[in-house]
């Protein structure tokens, strides 16, 4: 029994991890109906971020986190700024494409700069407690704590602000919400903004969960969470939430009572599965074709 | 001349020349090699380029067919097919490679029924991903170690007649009566739906044909390398071929082989730049897709690989909602 609450505690840390990458990912497809599929790159820039901040720069616990978040949401509005926005007009795939471009540049990039995997420092000093056989670390309740967090902050942020409405009008109809007078340009560069930054919190609370990072480690994380995303319901924000929480359980479950390597063989069948059966995700709703 | 004789005397030249490079040794052994790697592409780029071009999906699993296709072929000629049969060994093992690709496309294709776009994107996805991490767990061929000992049966006339095959196969398609349908439901589907194309026949023939050249690229391309692990078909091969049809143009074969040629050319041509030239590839990308977002050959085609009665025209407008 205790077993089984150390593993839904685990599976909460990375749950937590993956919703918020898959927000990022959520945003961005509900204003701009694109994949932005440099976002898991943008993580692993924000878990290098932590480790400069850790080591070059010698950053306490705040500012760190505060560099790896302003640091991806300026990077996030550069990139949407030169590669995405002269692609507003052109075949959508295109700019999916584009996006795939800037991931591979930006891991590349880091690559030159850093050609081996490197060791973050503890950031937290890290205490434990024992409650019933159940270990937890002050970092891992840090980590959740501060997601679920952020969490409710964006979510309010959509549902009750004007910046919210602003979004949610643009990705209801662009050209309508810009006649109504929302400053379009303005509000996509702020949802790319937000959505990086959450992105780049993510990695800096991955580096610290798994200090050793690569430059390739926001491929196949990104790759999951945008499945996260997609099992939620793209473009929905607490979709994403649920669908990071449900791939993070599945995975730590999976690796818990079964071989370890069967881990994402059996999460990914799942989701196929899921997808078969709820095409447009848990919480999404297809979009009414008009004919 | 008819065009039909120009056609013939070329693919004859470079049968001919697929023939004698190796036998004579005109060119140095790393040219063969990125010439094969360049017929390898080929395959793999027209037969994407028919779900993601013609049809008009978004699929991001390729390289997972062509892992099934790679192990398939690879298993058959390492353990079951004996080495007595000789000729037919190496074109069964490909031609079983393909076909067990077909069958995975199957799987891919019916959820194809009932979504399209981003979530179909996401199935392709899931599916390449299964697929490796299968392979990473059946140990007797090997695991995440790889598979071993494969012979280097893909020599340059098979390489060069498997791309010219699967180059006429699927140019043929498209250009056929279901493939208007394809055409039909990349423009709109339920008009598509609506006209009498059988839109599930349709894309159960456009996918098994595309993962069948999959398959078959990814024999030819385990019996070149003689190595295989299920690390080799991850997503950045996925991505390289993405970009090879993207670089080209989608919807368009010529396109297609355009774009696996400067991409394998320039791969090569980099290759001194050490790490920038990793750098340097996906800035190209940007940079083409920020100035040409149809790729370099857009819509068009070349002339060649239009059918002969067909009046040339201005490509039409495609609207993506």
């Amino acid at each position: 029994m205790a077993y089984l609450f150390q593993q839904i505690l685990n599976a909460l840390q990375l749950g937590s991890i993956y919703a918020l990458i898959a927000l990022g990912y959520t945003m961005v497809y509900g204003i701009m109906t694109m994949i932005n599929f440099a976002h898991g790159d943008i993580f692993m820039v924000g878990a290098f971020l932590c480790f400069v901040a850790a080591t070059v720069l010698g950053l306490p616990f705040i500012p760190a986190l505060l560099l790896s978040m302003t640091g991806c949401a300026l990077l996030g509005v550069v990139i949407e700024r030169l590669a995405y926005k002269p692609l507003r007009n052109a075949p959508r795939v295109s700019a999916v494409i584009t996006a795939l471009g800037v991931g591979l540049v930006l891991e590349h990039l880091t690559l030159v700069f850093s050609p081996y995997p490197r060791h973050v420092p503890a950031l937290w000093s890290s205490a434990t407690w024992h409650v019933g056989g159940v270990t937890l670390s002050s970092l891992q309740a840090l980590i959740i704590v501060l997601s679920v967090l952020l969490m409710v902050l964006l979510d309010w942020l959509v549902r009750r602000t004007m910046l919210g409405l602003a979004i949610r009008a643009i990705s209801w109809d662009r050209t309508v919400a810009a006649i109504m007078g929302v400053p379009v340009d303005a509000v996509i560069s702020l949802t790319f903004a937000i959505g990086a930054a959450l992105g780049g919190a993510a990695g800096f609370l991955y580096a610290l969960a798994y200090p050793v990072i690569d430059p390739y480690m926001g491929v196949i994380v990104g790759w999951k969470a945008f499945i996260a995303a997609v099992v939620g319901g793209i473009g929905n924000v607490r979709g994403a939430m649920l669908g990071g929480f449900i791939l993070g359980a599945v995975e730590i479950m999976v690796a818990a009572f079964l071989p370890s390597t069967y881990r994402d063989l059996i999460a990914f069948a799942l989701l196929f599965t899921l997808l078969i059966l709820k095409p447009y995700g848990l919480l999404g709703q297809p979009r009414p074709q008009k004919v | 001349m008819n065009r039909h004789w120009i056609i013939g005397l070329l693919l004859l030249a470079g049968a001919g020349l697929s023939w004698a490079i190796p036998r004579y040794e005109l060119l140095n052994p790393y040219l063969q090699a990125t010439l094969m790697y360049l017929g390898i592409n080929i395959i793999l780029a027209t037969s994407l380029n028919l779900i993601n071009g013609y049809l008009g999906e978004f699929s991001v699993g390729h390289a997972g067919f062509m892992a099934v296709g790679a192990y398939v072929s690879a298993i058959l000629t390492v353990m079951l097919i004996p080495v007595g049969a000789a000729i037919w060994r190496f074109p069964l093992a490909i031609l079983a490679g393909g076909g067990a690709a077909a069958l995975t496309g199957l799987v891919v294709a019916i959820p194809a029924f009932r979504t399209r776009g981003d979530y179909l994107a996401i199935v392709t996805l899931a599916f390449a991903m299964i697929v490796k991490s299968a392979l990473e767990n059946i140990n007797a061929i090997g695991g995440p170690r790889g598979l071993l000992g494969i012979e280097g049966l893909s020599t340059m006339p098979w390489i060069f007649a498997w791309t010219v095959l699967s180059v006429w196969v699927i140019r043929n398609f498209v250009y056929s009566n279901p493939g208007r349908g394809v055409l039909a439901i990349r423009e709109d589907e339920v008009a598509a739906e609506l006209m009498g194309v059988n839109t599930r026949w349709v894309k159960i023939r456009a996918f098994m044909i595309a993962s069948f050249f999959a398959g078959v690229a990814g024999g030819l391309f385990t019996h070149l390398l003689q190595f295989i692990s299920p690390r080799i078909f991850d997503i950045t091969k996925t991505t390289d071929i993405l970009v090879m049809v993207y670089l080209g143009g989608v919807g368009s074969i010529g396109g297609s082989i355009m774009g696996a040629s400067l991409f394998t050319v320039l791969q090569e041509c980099l290759r001194p730049l050490g790490v920038w030239r990793m750098v340097i590839m996906p800035l190209l990308l940007i940079l083409l897709m920020l100035f040409r977002p149809r790729g370099i050959m857009g819509l068009r085609d070349f002339p060649w690989f239009r059918p002969s009665v067909e009046c040339p025209q201005r490509p039409p407008e495609i609207h993506h909602s």
